[in-house]
Order: structure tokens, then sequence, then C-alpha cells
């Protein structure tokens, strides 16, 4: 197979964060903010990642308006021809900064929303006047007139503030909504028993977007994350795994997705090593999962192959027990029963408890 | 349907870049890239924010030698789906 240039790249600019959100994306084991790259150390991957071929960078974290440099960051990625998206929950920004961010050439701003009232998105969060600040921050957007997409990460405890979060999305201005169900890695898999939407709620979302698809058209574009416990066929993971995107750690490890440290006999190469060129298409931890060759039955038959690649190997390894098997997602896998009594169990546990995700050292 | 006289135009967020990697135009928008043909180039570099949709198919029509009625449908269609999807803004 011939590797594709990379178009999009995730840069983590930071594990630390204001919030902790139990199903944070970031792993479990949280980099240090000793470890972090350096502003030149960001802007030097910025350019060689032009080079490559990516063309869409998003800013994330962690929060990354936790990183002092933010702004430089911002003006090195358009320096370098990047189209640049600052993916925030919208705490550490403040009015100045975002006029500065604006002058340095931001292009887009996805905000998080963690529910669309204060006692739910402090609960979720973790973190009390965060909605508050948050809905001040929509406003500066809505001033300064960046594009905005809303990303509400919907789960058992606030998938019924659904129809709230799309008008909510029309009212900031927003041109795009993400509705994202949990997906269950890291963080999230801790709290698989507290966030687990029910079948009917994953039913009952699918209705109402498809509804708000047609009734919104035009003005609000929605992308929907369904709940994959409840789906029959797997999701395209990164668009394939190694042929899209990829992402940066903060301490300069290269991953093909973010939940890719949990497949732990993968090895991972770093910036701070190597040029990124080499280690988008010539490190084992990319080429493992390329392509289609490694996949067993059922999915080397299945004329789905090039279509979900199989679904998602974190997910594989985490339910099916190898990172190489068909995504037990999937109604042909032989470990679908397990996942379905899975989804069973941990949306049916009314007594679980959160556990907050904690602090990057 | 874009009426004569109204304006389209790129909103900020969605702008035209050269993809030197891959060799070809694209349209950069949140989280999306359209690869544009040589007719979708086209149609995108026409638009400077005060030329009406009637004057840019005149426009093509004069440089591609094509008659403005079938300009007109392919503009339509192109630019009718760009603003479906929020990727084009047009004023009245």
């Amino acid at each position: 197979m011939k590797v594709p240039a990379p178009l999009a790249m995730l840069a983590e600019l930071t594990h630390r964060c204001p919030l902790s959100c139990p199903y944070c994306s970031n792993p479990v084991e949280l980099a240090a903010r000793s470890g972090e790259l350096t502003t030149e150390e960001w802007i030097s991957t910025f350019k060689q990642a032009a080079d490559l071929g990516v063309l869409q960078l998003h800013l994330s974290g962690g929060e990354p308006a936790t990183r002092r440099d933010l702004t430089e960051l911002v003006k090195g990625a358009r320096d370098a021809g990047l189209y640049t998206n600052l993916i925030t929950s919208g705490i550490g920004l403040t009015e100045k900064r975002m006029h500065e961010l604006d002058a340095a050439g931001l292009d887009h701003i996805q905000l998080s929303l963690q529910g669309t009232d204060a006692e739910m998105a402090d609960r979720i969060g973790g973190y009390r006047g965060g909605y508050e600040r948050k809905m001040q921050v929509a406003g500066w957007i809505k001033d300064i007139g960046f594009p905005l997409t809303l990303n509400a990460v919907l789960h058992r405890q606030n998938l019924h503030q659904l129809p709230r979060a799309l008008e909510m999305a029309v009212e900031m201005g927003a041109r795009r909504i993400e509705v994202a169900i949990v997906q269950f890695y890291g963080w999230a898999m801790l709290n698989r028993n507290v966030l687990m939407p029910t079948r009917e709620q994953a039913k009952e979302a699918e209705r109402i977007v498809a509804r708000a698809r047609e009734d919104l058209k035009g003005t609000l574009v929605i992308d929907f994350v369904p709940a994959d416990y409840h789906s029959d066929y797997p999701k395209r993971c990164m668009g394939g795994w190694g042929t899209t995107g990829l992402n940066i750690a903060p301490d300069g490890q290269v991953l093909p997705c973010h939940a890719a440290q949990t497949i732990k006999h993968l090895k991972f190469e770093n910036v701070r090593d190597k040029p990124l060129a080499d280690i988008w298409y010539q490190s084992d931890a990319f080429n493992t999962y390329r392509g289609t060759d490694f996949l067993p039955e059922p999915c080397q038959s299945c004329d789905r192959k090039k279509i979900d690649f199989g679904g998602c190997r974190c997910q594989a390894l985490a339910v099916a027990g190898d990172a190489s098997a068909t995504d037990p997602v999937c109604v042909k896998s032989p470990f679908n029963d397990k996942m379905r009594a899975l989804a069973e169990d941990f949306s049916a546990d009314e007594a679980a408890e959160i556990t907050y995700r904690t602090a990057a050292g | 349907m874009i009426a004569p006289d109204a304006v389209p135009y790129l909103p900020r967020g969605v702008r035209l870049h050269r993809d030197h990697v891959r060799d070809r135009w694209v349209l950069l928008a949140p989280e999306r890239t359209i690869s544009l043909d040589m007719i979708g180039h086209a149609i995108i570099t026409e638009l400077d924010g005060s030329s009406g949709f009637a004057q840019i198919v005149d426009r093509l029509a004069a440089k591609y030698d094509a008659p403005a009625d079938q300009i007109a449908g392919d503009v339509q269609q192109f630019l009718g789906q760009l603003a479906e999807r929020r990727f084009l803004e047009v004023r009245a």
C-alpha cells in the first residue's frame, strides 16, 4: 500500500487543564509540565507537518489556553501555512487574549460543552463557575467573529440535554455542532458505569439528530458521533490508522490516535529524536496497523473491509484482548455478544459515582 | 437559489489554499478540506465580495467561451452545495 500524506494533526499542547472531566481523552498517565515541548519545538513540528502535507492543525490539550505561549504558537502555525483550530473549554481565555489570537490569525474555535446549564456543566467538568465563564467566552467569540463549532459531549448523565445544546449552538452563532457521544477509552473507561448511555438513549439521540439536520439545514451543520457500544458496525477510526491524521502528545511523542498509548506493545517515536516525516512513513507504530493485511476474519472476506478498516484498534484490545482483532462493536465479531452485555451492565449501574480526572503534574 | 444580484462570498474561516504537497487547490474550512478541480477553482477565484451572481456567471462565460445559461446552472449547484454546508455566505 502506498502511504498517503497526513491531512490533519492534533497537537496536544499540554495535559494541564482546570477542568477534570471524567471522559477526558488524555491518557490516564498524564504527561508532566516539565516534559512539554517548548515553543520552538512546537513551531518546528508545525513546519515539518506542513511540509509533510498536513493542512489542518488542531490545537488541543488538556486546555491549550494554559500554555502561556498559545498566541505565539498560533502565529507560528499560520506562518507555516496551516489552518488553525483551537479546541478549548474556554477557561483561561480572556477578552484581551482572544483579540491577540485574532491578530495572530486563529482560523476557528471549537468550544466544548459539558452541559447546557451550570449545574450539569460544573458537576461534569468538576469546576465551579466554569459554565458561566464559558458563556462569557462564547460571547467574545461571537463579538470578534471567530467561526465557531460547539462540541457537545454527551453521555448517560446529560443526553437529555441534546435538544437544548442544539438551540444553544444556533444562539451562539455556531455554524457547526459536534454531537459526540462519549467513546470509551482511558478516563471514560474508568467511568463507564457513570457514562454509558442506555440503548434507548442512544436511539433517541439518533432520532433527534436526524430531525435537527432537516430543520436546521443551511443554518447549522451537525456532525454526529454515535454511541458505538450500541452500533451494529464499527467507526472508521481516524479515517484509517496512519492514513489521515496524527497526534502529538505534550512531550513530543507521535501517536496514530489519542488512545494509542493503551496499546502497550507499540513503541512511539518522538519529534525530539527524529524528523516527523520519518516517523509518519517509517515507524513501527504507524506501520503495524496500516492498511488491512493484519486483519483476521471476519474482516478479510467482508465487503466493509475498506469502509471501516475493521474499526478501532484500541477498542479491539480493550474488549477482545487483541489489538489486531475485529472491533467488537461489529455484529460479525465473535466478541459482539460480550460488547452488548457490557453496554447493558454499564448503563444499568444507577449507583455509580464519578471518578474525576486528576491534575497533570 | 442564489438571486442574480445577490453577492456570494467566502465567510471568515473559509479560505483558498494551494496544497503544494498534493499539487492542487483546496478550500480550507472548519475541520473540512474541500478539494477543488479547475472549474471549482475558477468559480472561487471570482468571489471578490462585491460581484453579484449574474456578474460572476457572465465573467466565467466570457473567460471559458461557454453559454451563460449552462455556466449559471453549474455555478448555482456548486455554490449551493457550499452554502448548505456553511462554507459560503450570500449577501442580498
